[in-house]
């Protein structure tokens, strides 16, 4: 099997899985007890803050650990609209290219009397500071746009928008889902008042996540009841996956600059090669990308029909968005790239990690031609 | 069109979350057949992200069979063809409404969807059948090599009518598992097998048009209305005022809204005056119809007039008469006695006792 959907999520490593385990049986307590057991906990998550603030460029107590990147994309935006209720301010900036998990919070909002502007972004998938600066206005609470994409990886130029946000008062955050690990991220030099990650998007533990908040801003709660988390987020700790989390964190930021170039390179060698396909095109600027993330679509080809061939090829990929009831929907990032509804629908995505090999780059390619040529009958 | 590659053991199976098509995907396993369950997510409601009320292809049906697949220990996919249905099914359907005939969307379906769409995938995706849960069977004429459609053993099931379209291609590459059981043979194995969905009611005539007339559902759908227009009687005096054309369909007696000294019937919808014409139980009948778009299947075409029994919608009892081809997809059938509310729209289907000699829509 080779294993390139690693945007949907990660093997977890082995540092993670090294880290927890004695979390599972041995080291037990309650975070919030009072004894010995209760302690060792409690330093261990105190550990995983500190390491997760380290890697951010924050302060520990600016680290809200969350059961992943929709709750924590959820509680930001409730967060922010809460201020926006005591200030009068009811206006939301996003990209229209963000995540479910963002998009559905605010068309509740919207029900509660938000407005929310959805900013487009041109055919290479990055949003304009020009277009987004335009956008903003004096009642704008806040400004929401992903650090990078997750259906077809292109990097927004998160630290102009921060010193945009902060010039004008407005609060921005980043779903850097798909970016924790992977980017050099700052929340300082970005000017980042709050931003999501998730886990196991870089070989952390599933059901795990955090919402970094800056210091200042009261958190709305999701959840009532013990005060967690300096009563933001009600809920005994989840110890083993908060440990793997900052574990996988850590390693996946010491090894950052390496795994990048291994992943570049086999990158730009499957962006050469698929492109190469007749009636092939790049979705998302060629450069201005996570450094294994490969999205094209195929004229003439059916996403379903093209994964289940390179499923039984051995190859697991991925194409864009399914619905709750698994079927593939046409991808909302790749409409608002201009991409016509059938053209979505020949979507591929590969998303690599630095365990795949250049070996299995050139296999997928063999496969993905093979099959789209089948395809295509 | 694609073919299958080879003859061999690889089944899709279309499994719509009911009970029948979950029987067959256990029978075809039981016989040695490498299958997959296949759901064909066919009506969209939003971007699918949220589940909506219960309709076709809800996510309750998907749970369900993906429940069967997961027992059964097989394959399972959702094929988003939501796109097509509109375009194949949904818009003919409006289409036919709007010039004045009656559609049956099951046909479109089977013919659009299961047996093109999905066989084409199944094709593509190197399967070598595909196999759905109708009560039919497919026999092979040994003097003539070809395929042939048969009515199921229970008559009381038989969905025959609804598959008249295939072709030899198709039925040379599909399983009807289900044609020689009874619908209570079919519970009996659900239940035996610990189905989900053993229980489950039989899906409804229209899958896509729930709880509301479908008349609404076309005005909702196009969002266009439909003007009001003359009700006339067959010699063209005005009877009264109709309340667009889409609410009628020939033979149709309630709804109209007027009261007549006698019954008084649909006898034919008219777009392009945008009248409806009412008349007697008398005048509904006639002996005499053209179907257009035939699909033969017994035979490549008729040489000479046959008689045939033919049945003219869904659950009718068959009627004798004499069938000529007047041209390549047309025929001309003349019943011996009228038939009431003969409909455009509607498919009429020729018999030879059990076999399923073609078809075609009645204009």
């Amino acid at each position: 099997m080779i294993y390139a959907d690693n945007a949907a999520t990660t093997r977890m490593s082995d540092a993670a899985m090294a880290a927890m385990l004695p979390y599972l049986n041995r080291i037990y307590g309650n975070p919030s007890s009072p004894h010995c057991a209760g302690r060792q906990a409690a330093e261990a998550v105190w550990h995983a803050r500190e390491t997760v603030a380290g890697v951010l460029g924050c302060a520990p107590r600016e680290i809200l650990f969350t059961s992943g990147g929709s709750e924590a994309d959820n509680q930001a935006i409730l967060t922010a609209a809460a201020v926006g209720e005591r200030t009068g301010r009811k206006h939301i900036v996003a990209s229209a290219i963000e995540h479910h998990a963002i998009l559905r919070p605010l068309e509740a909002l919207k029900r509660r009397g938000f407005e929310v502007t959805l900013l487009g972004v041109p055919e290479d998938g990055i949003v304009r500071p020009e277009a987004f600066a335009a956008a903003l206005r004096p009642d704008t609470v806040l400004a929401t746009v992903m650090y990078a994409n997750n259906e077809i990886g292109t990097v927004q130029p998160a630290a102009r928008l921060g010193a945009l946000c902060r010039e004008r008062g407005v609060l921005f955050h980043t779903d850097a889902v798909q970016a924790a690990g992977h980017l050099d991220i700052d929340v300082c030099r970005d000017r980042i008042d709050m931003l999501s990650l998730s886990a196991h998007k870089f070989r952390g533990p599933k059901g795990a996540g955090a919402l970094m908040v800056r210091q200042g801003i009261p958190v709305s709660r999701l959840i009532e009841g013990g005060g967690q988390e300096r009563g933001s987020r009600a809920g005994t700790e989840n110890v083993p996956a908060i440990v793997g989390m900052a574990a996988a964190l850590r390693e996946a930021a010491r090894h950052r600059e390496e795994n990048a170039a291994k992943l570049v390179s086999m990158r730009d060698f499957l962006i050469r090669g698929l492109t190469a396909i007749p009636g092939t095109v790049l979705n998302g600027d060629p450069e201005r990308r996570l450094p294994g993330l490969v999205s094209v679509c195929f004229e003439g080809v059916e996403s379903e029909a093209l994964l289940l061939l390179l499923d039984d090829a051995g190859i697991c990929a991925s194409a864009g968005a399914a619905c709750a009831s698994g079927a593939l929907m046409p991808s909302h990032v790749l409409r608002a790239i201009g991409r016509t509804e059938t053209l979505a629908r020949g979507a591929l995505r590969l998303s690599l990690s630095e365990e795949n090999t250049m070996e299995e780059a050139e296999a997928i390619l063999r496969a993905v031609k093979a099959a789209v040529s089948r395809l295509r009958g | 069109m694609s073919t299958f590659p080879c003859d061999g053991g690889r089944v899709m199976v279309a499994m719509s979350g009911g009970v029948d098509s979950s029987v067959a995907a256990g029978l075809l396993q039981e016989q040695g057949y490498d299958c997959t369950g296949v759901t064909m997510k066919l009506f969209d409601s939003g971007d699918g992200a949220i589940p909506r009320e219960r309709s076709c292809c809800s996510l309750e049906d998907v749970e369900d069979a993906r429940s069967v697949a997961y027992r059964l220990g097989i394959g399972y996919h959702v094929f988003n063809f939501s796109e097509s249905f509109q375009e194949e099914v949904i818009d003919r359907f409006i289409r036919a409404y709007e010039n004045g005939m009656t559609p049956n969307p099951c046909i479109d379906c089977n013919r659009h969807l299961k047996f093109d769409r999905l066989y084409r995938r199944a094709a593509a995706l190197g399967y070598d059948r595909i196999a759905t849960g109708h009560y039919v069977r497919i026999e092979r004429d040994a003097d003539s090599g070809r395929y042939l459609l048969k009515k199921a053993r229970d008559a009381g099931k038989d969905q025959s009518y609804v598959l008249y379209a295939m072709t030899q291609e198709q039925l040379a590459h599909t399983l009807f598992p289900l044609g020689g059981m009874t619908k209570a043979e079919v519970r009996a194995i659900a239940e035996a097998r610990g189905f989900i969905n053993a229980r489950k009611r039989d899906s409804q005539d229209i899958c896509f048009v729930q709880g509301g007339c479908y008349a609404d559902f076309i005005r909702e759908r196009t969002g266009k209305t439909y003007p009001e227009g003359d009700f006339i009687d067959t010699a063209g005096h005005v009877l009264g005022r109709h309340r667009g054309i889409i609410h009628y369909t020939v033979g149709q007696r309630r709804g109209l809204g007027l009261s007549f000294p006698e019954p008084m019937y649909v006898c034919a919808v008219d777009p392009a005056d945008n009248t409806v014409t009412l008349g007697t139980e008398r005048e509904l009948y006639t002996d005499t119809l053209t179907a257009e778009d035939v699909n033969l299947i017994a035979c490549p075409a008729f040489d000479a007039p046959r008689r045939l029994r033919v049945r003219i919608r869904y659950r009718q009892p068959e009627q004798w008469a004499v069938v000529t081809q007047t041209g390549e997809d047309t025929l001309k059938i003349v019943f011996d006695r009228p038939q009431r509310a003969v409909t455009r729209g509607q498919a009429a289907v020729l018999y030879d006792g059990d076999t399923v000699v073609g078809g075609g829509t009645i204009r």
